[in-house]
């Protein structure tokens, strides 16, 4: 689960972590009240979305009088800020952080990340701030210093202090810069977080060393224990049929494609996503119904995948286990009739009591394709979805 | 012969009582020799019960002291599954099979740490489990699906796997066993660990590689096979058209930071001599195509 900047600070901020001043705002007014509040002439403005790159959209800006405060709020609240992660519609601003702004002379990357390969959390820090670790790691992945950490002794305060000599900490701040480090790696942990990123960190004019920005994601199986984090959760920034579908437990992601597919299991339906495409044709979605899904489950699927406007035909895959293929099947005609589907619908059926199943689907009168393995259905899916 | 279990093999079962358990207990027992094989179950405060005959103990200790079973299968739900990993570690089993998916992230880092120098093999968790066809089933796979032969199967997800068991059976191809090692980011072992014991199974002749998008385990698997491997190798690698960023139903199924494309982990397979194969309603005849021609 994905947080705001001024969320993530005050997760910081509990941490000992040094932030600007700053005020979330969801108005001009607002904006210029806390802005005048801070007793300076500089002001940061930036954009709340969860996705990154804001700042090439337009989403950050500098401020040097209150006007321009007030001026750059009204251009950014309702406005579809359009990052490289949003898509091309954008994500709408509803919120804003307005910062003091201070001057900066050094820029650093520091973040935590689960480092699948050792099992650990590991540290990646690195002397260019303010660029993607992405792009460093490409482009010059020797300046990414890597520390794997053990979980019971912790980030000890002599590994801290060498990465941020690493990344060219002076000497004066790396007891500042180990409190920022120790205090990231804390929150890391102790929130249940799959990823953190300080990006940049800085150093600034006058000796601080401050989190510029931060991006949080946590792991959304350990959020039973973190009610102070769930609280955090927007629901204006995820897509409402994905919010839609795990209220039914159903695991869904919206792509861009026209055929629908509903299939049970994770790996599965990716695989037949992805022989969709090799057949020639675009998937509109993944959809896992899980290995006990109900009649009531699959109409909700059906309705989830049926709210895409672009929809040009639907693709059920089951390799029943647990699930029996005349449950299924049963659920299949049910939906069906209740959704009042109008575009071509394949199923394809294996696995426990498939002949039952396929005889219900048959005995429905409706006018379902039969598919008779993965590649025969996702050919008549294509195919379909043409209007062939 | 086969991997990790036989018809031999003695099984405790933590978190029998609860619905999940019981019902794949059930199931568990009814395939081949598992009446026999599935000796104990263990759930606190319930010891001295029985489950379908079967007795019910307070730990994993006594149960293995007094039944003899050294292997655990767990369905505990999510919240409480790394302490019941943790506890057949210190009871020193030889394999764990964690069934439950949701298990935090940072439990099994933690878990995994705790297990560094121990005896005890973990699977999963967040998988099927793991079966050796007409002998023992240890898991919740559908049973019947499978033929006794001699294509070992590893996968990290589920019902994709009962899609190439299925295949093969289709086409008369048996199983030696099948192994789903789960779609968590943090788990027990790797595609690399049961690749090593299928080719040194005596009585496995090829192996269907079954893996997906996040991460690098793959990668890993595929240079030791160009290095080692004495057997063919089919894989398939699910996620092709996943989108970059977004978790894919499983936790571990994310491509992240550029890494972990299908595309990636397929061309490192292709190199290392493994016959990939991008379509997933292929991997059976691709196999049989393979050992007719060798």
């Amino acid at each position: 689960m994905k947080i705001h900047e001024y969320q993530g600070k005050e997760i910081l901020r509990q941490y000992g972590v040094p932030t600007p001043r700053g005020m979330p705002c969801s108005s001009s007014d607002e904006a210029v009240l806390a802005a005048q509040d801070f007793g300076v002439n500089a002001w940061v403005v930036k954009a709340q979305i969860h996705a990154g790159g804001r700042g090439k959209g337009g989403g950050v800006k500098v401020a040097h009088s209150l006007d321009e405060v007030r001026k750059f709020a009204d251009q950014m609240l309702g406005m579809h800020l359009v990052t490289h992660q949003t898509g091309a519609e954008g994500q709408v601003v509803r919120r804003l952080l307005i910062e003091e702004g201070v001057e900066i002379t050094r820029e650093f990357y520091v973040g935590m990340v689960v480092d699948r390969e050792s099992q650990r959390v590991a540290l990646l820090a690195s002397s260019e701030g303010g660029m993607e670790i992405e792009e460093v790691a490409k482009s010059s992945p020797e300046k990414i210093h890597k520390v794997r950490i053990d979980p019971v002794a912790g980030l000890g305060e002599e590994d801290a202090a060498r990465v941020a000599r690493s990344i060219g900490m002076p000497e004066a701040s790396i007891s500042q810069a180990v409190g920022v480090l120790q205090g990231l790696y804390r929150a890391f942990v102790e929130k249940d977080a799959m990823l953190a990123e300080i990006n940049p960190l800085v150093l600034t004019a006058d000796g601080r060393v401050l989190a510029l920005d931060a991006k949080f994601n946590f792991d959304s199986n350990a959020l039973y224990r973190h009610p102070e984090i769930t609280a955090y959760r927007d629901l204006g920034e995820e897509d409402p049929v994905e919010i839609e579908a795990s209220k039914f437990d159903l695991s869904y992601i919206s792509l861009d494609g026209d055929i629908a597919c509903l299939v049970n299991g994770a790996g599965l339906a990716m695989a037949t996503m992805d022989i969709i495409k090799l057949c020639g044709g675009n998937p509109a979605n993944f959809l896992d119904v899980g290995g006990g899904a109900s009649r009531e489950k699959v109409t909700e699927a059906f309705k989830l995948m049926l709210k895409n406007p672009s929809l040009k035909a639907v693709l059920v895959n089951i390799f029943g286990g647990i699930m029996k293929c005349d449950v299924i099947a049963e659920g299949i005609v049910a939906a069906v009739r209740e959704v009042h589907l109008s575009v071509p619908l394949v199923v394809r059926l294996e696995g426990t009591n498939v002949e039952i199943g396929k005889k219900i689907l048959k005995d429905s009168g409706l006018p379902i394709i039969s598919g008779t393995d993965m590649l025969d259905a996702a050919q008549k899916a294509v195919a379909a979805a043409r209007g062939q | 012969m086969s991997i990790l279990i036989n018809k031999n093999t003695r099984v405790m079962t933590q978190g029998m009582t609860g619905k999940v358990g019981q019902f794949h207990t059930i199931n568990c027992i009814a395939y081949a020799n598992g009446a026999n094989c599935f000796v104990a179950g263990v759930t606190p405060n319930k010891g001295g019960q029985s489950f379908e005959n079967i007795p019910i103990y307070n730990s994993v200790e006594e149960a293995k002291r007094q039944t003899g079973a050294t292997v655990s299968v767990i369905y505990v739900p999510p919240a409480y599954a790394a302490a019941a990993i943790n506890e057949a570690v210190d009871a020193d089993l030889d394999l764990v099979i964690c069934i439950t998916e949701g298990i935090p992230v940072h439990d099994m880092i933690r878990t995994r740490y705790r297990m560094q120098g121990r005896r005890t093999r973990l699977i999963g968790p967040n998988c099927p489990g793991l079966i050796t066809p007409d002998e023992i089933k240890i898991g919740i796979m559908p049973g019947h699906i499978h033929k006794k032969g001699r294509i070992g199967v590893v996968s990290r997800s589920g019902t994709l796997t009962y899609e190439a068991v299925g295949q093969l059976t289709a086409l008369g191809l048996g199983q030696s066993s099948c192994v789903g090692i789960g779609g968590d980011p943090i788990n027990g072992m790797k595609h690399l660990d049961v690749m090593k014991l299928f080719n040194d199974d005596p009585d496995t002749d090829a192996v269907i590689m079954v893996g997906e998008i996040g991460g690098s385990d793959e990668e890993a698997c595929a240079r030791w096979i160009r290095d080692n491997m004495k057997k063919p190798v089919v894989g398939f690698i699910a996620g092709i058209t996943a989108p970059p960023g977004k978790r894919m139903g499983h936790a571990g199924a994310i491509i992240s930071g550029g890494q972990g494309g299908a595309l990636d982990k397929l061309a490192v397979m292709e190199e290392c001599g493994i016959h990939v194969t991008r379509n997933p309603a292929d991997m059976g005849r691709m196999m049989k195509k393979i050992l007719a021609g060798s």
